[in-house]
């Protein structure tokens, strides 16, 4: 295979001036990463920083009700309150090691913008987040917080002034100032060796749930189901178990308010196609004519028009299947899973949760499924609020 | 082996004692009806090549001010089947040598082999793809060979000599030196005096490549040809004509200026 493919999907288009630290980093990557120093520094951060491993939880009321045993991987418990987390913190000590001094970053909802100005706080580097502008807007809090652990937020006004415009600067702020800053990309996607890093760092995920799963349920699940945005937290949650052949994998993308001619952000299981994007060959919602065309979910996390190429490659090789849930039926598992078990999921992982929620009638009974609860919801009170008085 | 045409007119340039000049314009610029006009103008008033931008909804390698143009083109529903139309009916009208500059994603859903055959009937010479670097290049420049279409390889101040060699093992046409770590417009990498480091990275690509080089990113007026005079074969101008045209100027007027 090719160097930085999965199957036909990923690469590294890029202008040249990013390949410079784009090979530098592939060069880290390879050298440091597998050592055993990074490895140990990096589980102690893992352990006393991020607090895991996370639990795998058991959900005793919605099991009885759906006639499947409900597994929760338990990231909202994360530091930050979510698996983007665990990427940042690996990237920031790369970063270290390095001898750079500066991290940039992308954000849409602001949950990896928030992990990235944390980890930026912890291990003394600069930190600069670039966020479209609409999103800055929306999501005032994770703003206050990124700028409390010290972090600059840059407004992006170009473009849909959303995440993917937010990528676009933060590429093009990489150009500029590669020499000091690593870039600190959010999601299994970009381009490589973006993909493959963040992949390592969220495989703590499966490893962890792995064992949790042998140790609690006495087997290996029947179902791995994540939400896929970029896609980090699912292949995080997907990667250790690839080789269980039984497992069955399902990645559940963003279907928007599933209103015809409506914008959504499923380019897997909706309406993608093939084409290059941010630095990768991956299925992407555009015209025919190559545009990229803006994406919606209520869960702003999701709201991304590509997906990560290996999450492409599993699909086109059938290994893992993509699914898609509208807004509403996110909504309704988020408010079901707050309700019945004291747990109150990110609209992100409410997405997970959903299609469990809706498909479990169509599972074997007695079926072990774990859920990637991938963040919590505090912060989508505000949207869930609009949403019930809407109904109410 | 000919030379190639977009090699000629720098050469053709340089043998006159002054740099090709290749000024850039995103196609349907200021609008669809007046770009052509414009693009008469600049092949008139002595451009060496022009060229012609692909708009893209997502330029990574670009800075505002051509992004923004490039996003009102495609608002005015500027696509590849228009520009390769309309330079097909204008097929050998323009002294200059044709390139078409954008980003890779548009040119491989219009489909590589029929952009290329399309591009290469309509009189287009060559073609930067501003997101594609050496390592991604291999299946286009297999569909663009057979029409004689170039891939003008970009390189810039943070190139190593063994990846500039990479580019000019094969290259053909011209080279395009981006002269700031950066995007399109935003800094001008220098005003009348040259950097060290820009000289440098000149002085390298000169050495490595034997087709011409071109200098471009954040030129912003004559007086920074001069320092060039020596180091490059050819200055392209993107940012300043649209600044240009924006402040109600037309291109004939802005050639006047560099000649
Ligand atoms: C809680 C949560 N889950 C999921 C995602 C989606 O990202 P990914 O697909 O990379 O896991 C986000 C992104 O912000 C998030 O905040």
């Amino acid at each position: 295979m090719k160097k930085g493919y999965f199957g036909a999907f990923g690469g590294q288009f890029v202008p040249e001036l990013l390949m410079p630290p784009l090979l530098e980093l592939e060069e880290a990557m390879e050298r440091i990463l597998p050592s055993k120093e990074f490895q140990d520094e990096l589980a102690s951060e893992l352990r006393h920083f991020v607090g895991r491993p996370t639990a795998l939880t058991f959900c005793p009321n919605l099991s009885r009700d759906l006639g499947v045993k409900l597994w929760l991987k338990r990231e909202d418990l994360a530091h930050g309150g979510a698996h983007k987390v665990n990427n940042t913190i690996g990237q920031a000590l790369l970063t270290k090691k390095l001898g750079k001094t500066k991290l940039l970053a992308e954000t849409g909802a602001g949950q990896h913008g928030v992990a990235t100005a944390l980890a930026a706080a912890r291990f003394g580097l600069q930190c600069v987040i670039y966020m479209g502008a609409l999103d800055v807007e929306r999501q005032s809090l994770n703003v206050r917080r990124m700028k409390l652990f010290g972090a600059e937020v840059v407004p992006v006004e170009s473009g849909t002034k959303t995440l993917k415009d937010a990528i676009n600067a933060a590429l093009r702020a990489w150009i500029a100032e590669q020499e000091t800053t690593h870039y600190c990309f959010g999601t299994a996607a970009g381009p490589h060796p973006f993909p493959l890093l963040v992949r390592e760092l969220q495989a703590v995920i499966s490893r962890e749930a792995r064992i949790q799963m042998l140790d609690q349920a006495g087997k290996l699940p029947d179902y791995v189901v994540a939400c896929v945005g970029g896609g980090s937290n699912a292949i995080g949650a997907f990667h250790e178990f690839v080789p269980d052949a039984s497992v069955k994998l399902i990645g559940v993308e963003a279907a928007g308010s599933g209103k015809p001619g409506d914008w959504h952000s499923a380019p897997l299981s909706l309406a993608g196609s093939p084409g290059v994007l941010h630095g990768m060959h991956t299925q992407l919602i555009q015209t025919p004519e190559g545009q990229i065309l803006p994406s919606h979910s209520i869960a702003p996390g999701l709201d991304y028009p590509g997906v990560g190429p290996e999450h492409a490659a599993y699909q086109a090789s059938g290994r893992a299947q993509y699914v898609s849930v509208t807004d509403d039926v996110a909504l309704d598992a988020f408010v079901t899973l707050s309700r019945n078990e004291g747990i109150m999921p990110a609209l992100e992982s409410s997405h997970a949760l959903g299609w469990v929620l809706k498909n479990a009638k169509d599972m074997q009974p007695g079926s072990d499924v774990v859920v990637c609860l991938s963040g919590r919801g505090d912060k989508d009170l505000d949207i869930v609020n609009d949403y019930l008085a809407g109904k109410a | 082996m000919s030379t190639n045409i977009l090699t000629k007119r720098i050469s053709d340039a340089r043998a006159k004692g002054r740099l090709g000049l290749i000024p850039f314009l995103p196609a349907g610029y200021p609008d669809k009806a007046r770009f052509w006009a414009e693009i008469d103008q600049l092949d008139e008033a002595g451009a060496d090549i022009i060229e012609i931008g692909m708009p893209f909804s997502d330029p990574v390698a670009d800075g505002p001010v051509v992004e923004h143009a490039s996003l009102k083109c495609l608002d005015a529903g500027v696509n590849l089947a228009w520009i390769l139309g309309e330079l097909a009916s204008r097929k050998g009208r323009y002294k200059a040598g044709l390139v078409l500059m954008g980003y890779l994603n548009p040119v491989l859903q219009y489909g590589l082999d029929r952009f290329a055959r399309d591009a290469s009937s309509a009189g287009v010479h060559g073609i930067i793809l501003a997101d594609v670097p050496f390592e991604e290049s291999g299946p286009i420049r297999t569909a663009f060979d057979p029409q004689g279409l170039v891939l003008i390889p970009l390189v810039g101040l943070n190139t190593t000599p063994v990846r500039m060699d990479l580019y000019a093992k094969d290259g053909r046409g011209f080279a395009y030196f981006v002269s700031v770590l950066g995007t399109t417009g935003v800094q001008s990498g220098f005003d009348t005096g040259l950097p060290a480091t820009i000289r440098a990275g000149l002085a390298q690509a000169k050495a490595a490549f034997s087709i011409p080089v071109a200098l471009g990113f954040g030129l912003k007026h004559p007086d920074q040809l001069k320092a060039l005079d020596g180091l490059v074969d050819a200055a392209v101008f993107g940012s300043a004509l649209i600044r240009h045209i924006d402040a109600g100027g037309d291109s004939k007027g802005f050639m006047q200026v560099w000649k």
